[in-house]
C-alpha cells in the first residue's frame, strides 16, 4: 500500500454525509481547517497553471515587460521546429532509458539484500546504504565530480587496478550517461527503505506455506515477494518517472549548464531554464513547461492505467 | 551437525561481505571527499598514480638544489632512503642524505619505478580557507533564517489541514484529497514561470519571501504523514474533550498535538533538510544577492570561481553535507519512520 492508492481508491469512496446540522457545522470546520491548503492550491497551482497557458500564447519577455503581444500558436510552431527541444528531449530520453529500468531493480535488489536473515548486522547496512540520500544535491554533485575525475579519481583508479581501461566519465559523449547514473544512484536509499519496509510487511506464513509446496528462494521471491511489493514498485516507478521529468540539478551544476560534452547534458529542464531565466522569454519559456506536462501527464495517467495490469491490491481493504 | 553449521557460517560470511564491499562502495565517495578536502592540488595531482592520503615527498638540499628521496634498492641487498641528482632513463645517479659529503652513487635501474620517501602531509588550512572563502557563518545564518521561518509555516499549515481531513467531513473530501496527493505528481516546471513572474512583480524576488511565504500553505507529503498519525489517535480522546466544552481548535492544541511529538519532529526534520539541500529555488529567487544566498547557492558560487581548485571544491561539498549527515545520524528513528509512513500506509 503506498500514498498512491489513494489516488486510487479516493473516486470509489463514499463522500461524508453533510445531512444534519451538525455535521454541518463540523464541516465548516474542516473547510476552515483544510483553506491554507485550499487558498496555497489556487495561488500556487491553479493560477499559475492557467497564467502559464496563457503566458505560451504570447511573447512575453521580462527584459520588456511593457511590450506583451499575443501572438497564438506561434510558440507552439517554434517548439515544433526549435532544434534544442529534439536535442533536449533525446538526451533526456537516453539518460532515463539507462536511469529508469535501474531505479526500479536496484531499490528491490538492494532491499531483498537488507531483508535477508543470512545478513549480520542489518540496520547498520541499512543506514549506511541511506545515507548519501542526505547529501545536498551540491555537495554530491562536487563529490562525484572529484570521485569520477578521469586522472585523480577514485573510480579509474580501482577500474585502472583492475586492468580495465579508465574512461572519460563526465567529458565523454558516451559515458556521461552511465556517469551521471552513477552519481543518481547514490541516492538510492529512499526507494530502498521503502521497498525494504514494504517487503519486511510481506506475511511469514507465504513464505512458510510455499516451502511447503516445495518452492526455492527464488521462486518465492518471484511469487511471493515481487507481487506483494508491486504497490511500492509501482510507487517508486511513478516517482522515478516524475524525478525524470524534474532532472536539472546534477548535470547542471556539474556542467554549469553548458550541456557539454556534446549537447549531451543538454536536458530538457536545462534548455527550458536558459529559456525563461537566462534570456527571460517567459511566453516561450511557459510554452516549453506545458509541453513538458504534456508528455508527464500522458506518461503518468499511462502508468496508472497500466498499474492494474500488475500491481497487486488486496481486496477487502476499505 | 558439522557440516550444516559450517554451511550456514559460510552462507552467513558471503551475504555479509558481498554487503560490506557494497557499502565499502557506496561510503567511497566520502571518504574520497575528506581525504581529498586535506590536499593541496599538487599532492591531487600526484596521487593518481602514488598514496591516496595527503602525503608529500620528501626533498633533500644538496648544493642550493632540492631534491626528491627515493626508496632505493642497493646492491648489497639494503634498501636505504636516496635523493636522486640525475635522473637518467636506466640508470640514475643518488646523494646520501646521510652522508652528502660522499661521492654520489651509481644505481643501474629505472628511477620512476622506485618508492617516493612520503610523510603524512595533511593541509587542515583548506577547511580554513573555505570557510572564509565562501563566508560561512554569512551562508549558514541565511540557510538556517529561510529554515526555520519555513519551517513554522510548515508546521502550522500542515499540522491544521491535516487535522481537517483527519478529523472533519468535508463536502467532496476525497476528491480534494485527490487534489492534494496529485500535487505529488505534478512537475514544478508548469508554475515555475508565472510564479516567479508574481513574485517578480510584487516585489519579491531577491528576497526570502518565496523561498518561505509558499510553506505556510500546506504541502502534501507532510500533510499525507500527519494525517496518518492523527488517524492513529483514538477518536475517543477528541470525544472526551468535547464532553468537557473543548472546541476543535482546544482539542487540536490539547489534545492531539500533544501526542503527535514525534511525527512533528520527523516533519520539522524533513523542511529542515529539503531548506538546507533546495538548490532551484534560491538560483532563480536569488540570483545576484550573494547577501542573502543560503550555503548550496553560496558553495557553488564559490567553487564558479575556483574553477581549478578541486581540494577546496571538496572542502566546501563536505561544510555543505556535514549538517544534514549529522542531523540524520542522531534522528535516524524519526526520518526513517516518516519515510516508510509516506512510502508504505501500515
Amino acid at each position: 500500500m503506498t500514498i498512491f492508492n489513494e489516488l486510487q481508491s479516493a473516486t470509489k469512496q463514499k463522500n461524508d454525509a453533510l445531512d444534519t446540522p451538525m455535521t454541518r457545522r463540523k464541516a465548516l470546520w474542516g473547510l476552515l481547517f483544510i483553506s491554507p491548503w485550499i487558498a496555497g492550491f489556487l495561488v500556487f497551482t491553479i493560477f499559475p497553471m492557467i497564467a502559464s497557458f496563457i503566458f505560451s500564447l504570447t511573447n512575453f519577455n521580462l527584459t520588456k515587460p511593457n511590450d506583451i503581444q499575443f501572438i497564438g500558436l506561434k510558440n507552439y510552431e517554434h517548439l515544433f521546429q526549435d532544434p534544442s527541444v529534439g536535442i533536449s528531449l533525446g538526451a533526456t530520453l537516453r539518460f532515463g532509458a539507462i536511469a529508469l529500468p535501474l531505479s526500479i531493480m536496484l531499490p528491490v535488489l538492494l532491499a531483498a539484500l537488507l531483508n535477508s536473515p543470512l545478513l549480520v548486522g542489518r540496520r547498520l547496512f541499512r543506514t549506511a546504504f541511506y545515507l548519501p540520500y542526505m547529501v545536498p544535491v551540491v555537495s554530491a554533485a562536487y563529490i562525484w565530480s572529484g570521485v569520477l575525475n578521469t586522472e585523480t579519481g577514485w573510480l579509474n583508479r580501482f577500474l585502472v587496478q583492475l586492468g580495465i581501461s579508465a574512461p572519460n566519465w563526465l567529458y565523454s559523449v558516451d559515458w556521461i550517461y552511465p556517469a551521471l547514473n552513477i552519481v543518481g544512484l547514490w541516492g538510492i536509499g529512499n526507494a530502498m527503505l521503502i521497498t525494504l519496509s514494504s517487503m519486511q510487511g510481506v506475511p511469514t506464513e507465504l513464505y512458510e506455506a510455499a516451502k511447503v509446496d516445495g518452492a526455492n528462494a527464488i521462486q518465492s521471491f518471484r511469487k511471493i515477494t515481487l507481487p506483494l511489493i508491486s504497490p511500492v514498485i509501482f510507487y517508486n516507478l511513478v516517482l522515478s518517472v516524475i524525478g525524470l521529468f524534474r532532472y536539472f540539478e546534477i548535470p547542471f551544476i556539474l556542467k554549469e549548464g553548458s550541456g557539454d560534452p556534446g549537447n549531451s547534458t543538454l536536458f530538457y529542464n536545462i534548455h527550458l531554464y536558459k529559456t525563461a531565466f537566462t534570456f527571460q522569454n517567459m511566453g516561450y519559456g511557459s510554452t516549453l513547461a506545458w509541453f513538458l506536462f504534456a508528455i508527464a501527464f500522458s506518461v503518468t495517467l499511462f502508468l496508472f492505467w497500466s498499474a492494474k495490469y500488475w500491481v497487486y491490491y488486496p481486496t477487502g481493504d476499505n | 551437525m558439522y557440516e550444516y553449521q559450517m554451511r550456514r557460517f559460510l552462507l552467513f560470511g558471503s551475504t555479509t561481505l558481498f554487503a560490506l564491499l557494497l557499502a565499502m562502495a557506496f561510503l567511497m565517495p566520502f571518504v574520497y571527499g575528506f581525504v581529498t578536502s586535506f590536499k593541496t592540488k599538487d599532492q591531487i595531482v600526484a596521487s593518481a598514480r602514488g598514496n591516496i592520503l595527503p602525503v608529500t615527498q620528501d626533498r633533500f638540499e644538496y648544493n642550493g638544489e632540492m631534491l626528491d628521496v627515493f626508496e632505493v634498492p642497493l646492491s648489497d641487498g639494503t634498501v636505504k632512503p636516496l635523493a636522486i641528482l640525475r635522473k637518467g632513463r636506466e640508470d640514475s645517479s643518488f646523494v646520501d642524505p646521510a652522508n652528502p659529503e660522499a661521492e654520489p652513487i651509481e644505481w643501474a635501474g629505472r628511477w620512476r619505478t622506485l618508492a617516493p620517501v612520503e610523510e603524512f602531509d595533511p593541509h587542515f588550512e583548506n577547511y580554513a580557507t573555505v570557510w572564509n572563502g565562501i563566508n560561512f557563518p554569512l551562508l549558514f545564518r541565511n540557510t538556517l533564517a529561510i529554515a526555520v521561518f519555513g519551517l513554522i509555516g510548515t508546521l502550522i499549515s500542515c499540522v491544521l489541514v491535516a487535522y481537517g481531513f483527519a478529523r472533519f467531513p468535508i463536502p467532496y473530501k476525497n476528491l480534494v484529497f485527490l487534489l492534494l496527493i496529485g500535487t505529488i505528481i505534478l512537475p514544478r516546471q508548469v508554475t515555475l514561470v508565472p510564479t516567479y513572474v508574481f513574485f517578480a512583480t510584487i516585489g519579491w524576488t531577491g528576497t526570502w519571501l518565496p523561498l518561505i511565504v509558499p510553506h505556510f500553505f500546506a504541502n502534501a507529503y507532510n500533510v499525507f504523514l500527519l494525517r496518518q498519525y492523527f488517524l492513529s489517535i483514538p477518536k475517543e480522546l477528541d470525544e472526551a474533550a468535547m464532553l468537557d466544552g473543548a472546541g476543535p481548535f482546544k482539542i487540536l492544541l490539547l489534545v492531539i498535538i500533544p501526542q503527535s511529538y514525534p511525527v512533528l519532529i520527523t516533519v520539522a526534520l524533513f523542511h529542515f533538510v529539503f531548506a538546507w539541500n533546495d538548490y532551484f529555488e534560491p538560483l532563480i529567487y536569488l540570483l545576484g544577492k550573494p547577501e542573502l544566498q543560503p550555503i548550496s547557492i553560496g558553495i557553488q558560487r564559490f567553487n564558479f570561481i575556483y574553477d581549478q581548485q578541486p581540494h577546496l571544491i571538496q572542502a566546501t561539498a563536505l561544510i555543505g553535507l556535514a549538517l544534514p549527515v549529522f542531523l540524520f545520524i542522531l534522528a535516524q528513528r524519526f526520518f526513517m519512520r516518516g519515510v516508510v509512513i509516506t512510502g508504505v500506509e501500515k
